[in-house]
């Protein structure tokens, strides 16, 4: 049995952020992560874009990692268990991991950090109609193969779905002199950055078709075209207008849901809208002395902000678990009329602010964003145009609640 | 050319069921598949019930195997170390379904199987979330669930380590009657046998036809199938069947052996080319979807983790399990559709018996018993430490959703039947079954299977030739690597 006054569970961005965090305080912290290096996804991300907020300048996800990674690593308050993968934690911050060189281990925690990350929505998830061949593959299996392992999954490639990995893919199969035939989007918009369409479609003129989806595939051993059809309001394929589309690859960027299947069998609350724990502005659950950040609480668009939140889960677990985290009463905040959702879902009413993530239903052009408490207006800002593909925040006076947080978007 | 006293073609459940009792025989045998594993064809893909034999008509080739191949999975299961429960069978109906269910329970009893009608209270105590509408029920407490595919590799591994020969990848082209025996070519060899067993599932009447047997024509019927995550398990207990009409048994809600619960099938007619696509169709998920609105209303189809189809090949009402009359030593086997998996055993061991007798083989003393597969995820916390002291490779977990390490990845690849390929790994030890169905494992189950083979990863397939999952080396100029 070891003591730990943080146990982080997770090695990639939310991961090395929260250990940090945590160091901060003083605290001693165990980092398991079940990969045998840090970084986690991180490091088949070889494009550039990662971290012109968290560090001003333009960085490979393997570059943004390694800065964590080297902090992590050099600091001996940081246990760094690598290749251990934890099959269970209960609620009172017990965690059981197995890993090659430790064997099962049982971790006694002051306090645990979530820091899973997520996984990719499956063909199986979306009942793909159709034969079962090679050739189908999650976007980041692709990516996973191409720039870590050094292979290409095909060369005529059709893309369901426009999540962020996908277009991504898009511009790297391209590069590798594959044909990227069509990205299709079920949806009327994209759930993936505007610069990733830009530059990973628009500046390879791979065509982007909205309201439309791929109906079944096709070919015995390896796959050989795929039927794609637009779809009505109801997301229901209009099978006269489908059309075929030979190719050998159809890559899946369907969306990512939060691994919070250690949570299983436990009370902590867990929100239906974005899969992860329900948390207050420390980002902790509803289960005091467990907290959640990163990808496994809410899947970001920007590692930026996955680090900024992960810092802060790091450092308030430190302070519960030395028994310094002082609460309030807590408010609910409510999101409504164009806001799919807000987190944190809890905040504590007391002094200094509070920055208030949210995602929005569909593209608001020149709309402002409210929140009210209380009754009352506590902050208005008016936005340009916001997409649910791009994370949005408000940040409100703390000093200013007076009860639920209510958070809407108006004309 | 290699001489066999047996040649069984086909890796099915049933052929390799033959296969591993002819392994209890003095005798030189050779199972040829055409495929790059066994269990690829309708026993990878069916329901996976051991079905209690109510169903099939009495008198039948179908009762008769059904009700002796269902009494030996409890026994042959634990021996092979196949996942299998007796979960019991419902058939559900609804207020005046009474005199269907009767004329089931008559044919049960005549079939020799326990069976009772029961009534709401008790489908309640069964199957808590049975739909409203339900009013009785066909009871037969024997019915199960069991891995097939996971039944057939244990047969074959069984078979090999008792001096039975496997070869994959070698489909038969051409069969032929010798002076004392048969010579069969396959696209890789030639081989001669005394006896032929022909087990070759939706191929048997292909193979019948290049003996000059008759050949008579198969139906081919398509099922689709949902798998739900294994947290919905426990939506439903026990096998539950609508009332049976002319294509079939109807669409189940199962638990599946292995823990997750299974929705399906459909039956629809394709023609013999496609037979072994495996198409799913979207029309055919909505039948699934409205069938299972009737049994288990509840069942959370957002759960759902994998989609596939399995075909079911029948010739006639009736199984066909007899020896050639036109071709001496040369034994058919065709339309073993359902319950061809819950007869298999019984029919395994009849066959061997009758390809023995007309040989004279002699039974040995005792069969090579099958060693148990370490699974992290049932074994006890000592088990785990002795395996990780005695290779780390238990310690390293690959398949996340599932808890597959790479000492149990390394021993499928090292199985008696070795796996080669990624798919015939997840058949062996789950990686990649789970709710990321591969997304993460993959690759790393390609890694493996690279290293041990020794051949790079552009080669690793998915499954048969062709399946190759990336073909293409990064920067190579797109030539196929």
């Amino acid at each position: 049995m070891k003591k730990f006054d943080v146990v982080i569970i997770g090695g990639g961005p939310a991961g090395m952020a929260a250990a940090l965090g945590a160091r901060e305080q003083g605290a001693s912290v165990a980092l398991l992560e079940r990969d045998d290096r840090l970084g986690g996804i991180l490091n088949q991300c070889i494009h550039n874009g990662f971290g012109l907020h968290y560090f001003g300048e333009e960085l490979t996800g393997p570059e943004y990692a390694k800065r964590f990674r080297d902090k992590v690593l050099a600091d001996k308050g940081i246990t760094v268990f690598l290749e251990a993968m934890v099959l269970s934690l209960t609620e009172d911050r017990v965690v059981r991991a197995i890993s090659p060189t430790a064997g099962l281990m049982e971790l006694h925690a002051g306090a645990i950090v979530l820091a899973m990350g997520c996984r990719e929505r499956s063909a199986g998830a979306i009942a793909l109609a159709g034969t079962r061949p090679a050739g189908i593959y999650t976007a980041g299996m692709a990516q996973r193969l191409s720039n870590v392992e050094g292979y290409l999954v095909g060369k005529e490639v059709v893309i369901l779905g426009s999540g962020d990995i996908g277009l991504i893919m898009a511009r790297r199969m391209t590069s590798e002199g594959a044909k990227v035939k069509l990205v299709a989007e079920i949806m009327p918009f994209s759930s993936g950055l505007k610069r990733n369409i830009v530059q990973c479609l628009n500046d390879y003129d791979i065509p982007l078709r909205y309201s439309t989806t791929v109906t079944r595939v096709t070919g015995k051993n390896r796959l050989t075209g795929v039927y794609v059809a637009p779809v009505d309001e109801k997301m229901n394929p209009i099978l006269e207008k489908e059309e075929y589309i030979p190719c050998d690859t159809l890559l899946l960027s369907v969306g990512l849901i939060p691994e919070n299947d250690l949570l299983t069998g436990t009370s902590v609350e867990m929100s239906r809208v974005t899969s992860g724990a329900v948390v207050d502005e420390f980002r902790q659950t509803s289960v005091p002395g467990i907290f959640s950040a990163g990808n496994v609480l809410h899947v970001h668009d920007l590692v930026d902000n996955v680090s900024e939140e992960a810092f802060v889960a790091g450092a308030s677990a430190a302070k519960f678990a030395k028994g310094e985290l002082a609460l309030s009463e807590t408010v609910s905040v409510l999101p409504s009329n164009g806001v799919r959702y807000a987190l944190p879902q809890k905040v504590h009413q007391g002094e200094g602010k509070v920055k208030i993530y949210f995602r929005v239903d569909k593209v608001y052009r020149g709309r402002t964003v409210v929140v009210e408490s209380g009754g009352e207006v506590v902050k208005r800002k008016k936005t340009l145009v916001m997409a649910p593909g791009e994370m949005q925040n408000v940040e409100v006076d703390k000093a200013l609640i007076k009860g639920d947080l209510s958070i809407y978007t108006e004309e | 050319m290699e001489k066999f006293d047996v040649i069984v073609i086909g890796g099915g459940v049933v052929g390799t069921a033959v296969l591993r009792s002819l392994a209890a025989y003095k005798a030189k045998t050779l199972l040829l598949e055409k495929a790059s594993d066994v269990a690829t064809g309708a026993s990878r893909a069916n329901s996976g019930i051991v079905h209690a034999g109510y169903d099939a008509e009495t008198g039948t080739k179908k009762a008769f195997f059904n009700v002796k191949g269902a009494a030996m999975f409890p026994s042959l299961t634990a021996e092979l170390h196949v996942p299998y429960q007796k979960t019991g069978s419902l058939v559900a109906a609804r207020e005046g379904g009474l005199p269907a269910l009767q004329a089931l329970y008559e044919r049960g009893v005549a079939n020799g199987v326990k069976v009772e009608v029961i009534d709401r209270k008790r489908i309640l105590e069964l199957e808590p979330n049975i739909s409203p509408e339900i009013a009785y029920a066909l009871y037969a407490p024997e019915a199960g669930v069991v891995s097939p595919y996971k039944l057939t590799i244990a047969q074959a591994d069984h078979a090999v380590i008792n001096g039975a020969e496997i070869r994959l990848e070698e489909k038969v082209v051409s069969l032929e009657k010798t002076a004392d025996g048969f010579a069969v070519r396959t696209e890789k060899g030639e081989y001669l046998a005394s006896y032929v067993i022909n087990a070759a599932g939706a191929g048997a009447s292909e193979v019948n036809a290049l003996i000059g047997e008759d050949a008579p024509t198969e139906t081919h019927a398509v099922g689709d199938y949902y798998i739900l995550d294994s947290k919905e398990a426990g939506v439903v207990n026990t096998v539950v069947f609508p009332l049976p009409d002319e294509k079939g048994k109807g669409i189940l809600v199962a638990p599946t052996a292995d823990g997750n619960v299974i929705l399906g099938p459909t039956s629809r007619k394709v023609p013999h080319e496609v037979a072994e696509e495996n198409e799913v169709t979207r029309e055919g998920l909505a039948l699934v979807r409205e069938g299972v609105g009737r049994l288990i209303p509840c069942v959370n189809l957002r759960s759902v983790i994998r989609v596939y189809a399995g075909t079911r090949t029948a010739v006639g009402s009736d199984f066909i399990i007899e020896e050639s009359k036109k071709v001496k030593n040369y034994f058919m086997l065709l339309g073993i559709c359902s319950p061809g998996l819950t007869s298999a055993p019984a029919i395994g061991e009849y066959v061997a018996g009758v390809a023995a007798e007309a040989l004279g083989l002699k039974k040995k003393e005792k069969m090579r018993p099958l060693p148990a597969r370490f699974h992290l995820t049932k074994a006890t916390e000592e088990e785990i430490e002795d395996k990780i002291a005695s290779d780390s490779a238990y310690g390293r977990i690959v398949c996340r959703c599932e808890k597959v390490t790479e000492g149990e990845i390394l021993e499928a690849i090292r199985s008696p039947l070795p796996a080669h390929t990624v798919d015939a790994v997840k058949r062996r030890v789950r990686a990649g079954m789970g709710r990321c169905q591969g997304g993460f494992c993959r690759p790393r189950v390609m890694e493996i299977l690279s290293r041990e083979l020794n051949i790079p990863l552009s080669k690793i397939r998915l499954g048969d030739k062709g399946s190759e999952i990336a073909p293409y080396e990064v920067k190579d100029g797109y030539e196929k690597v």
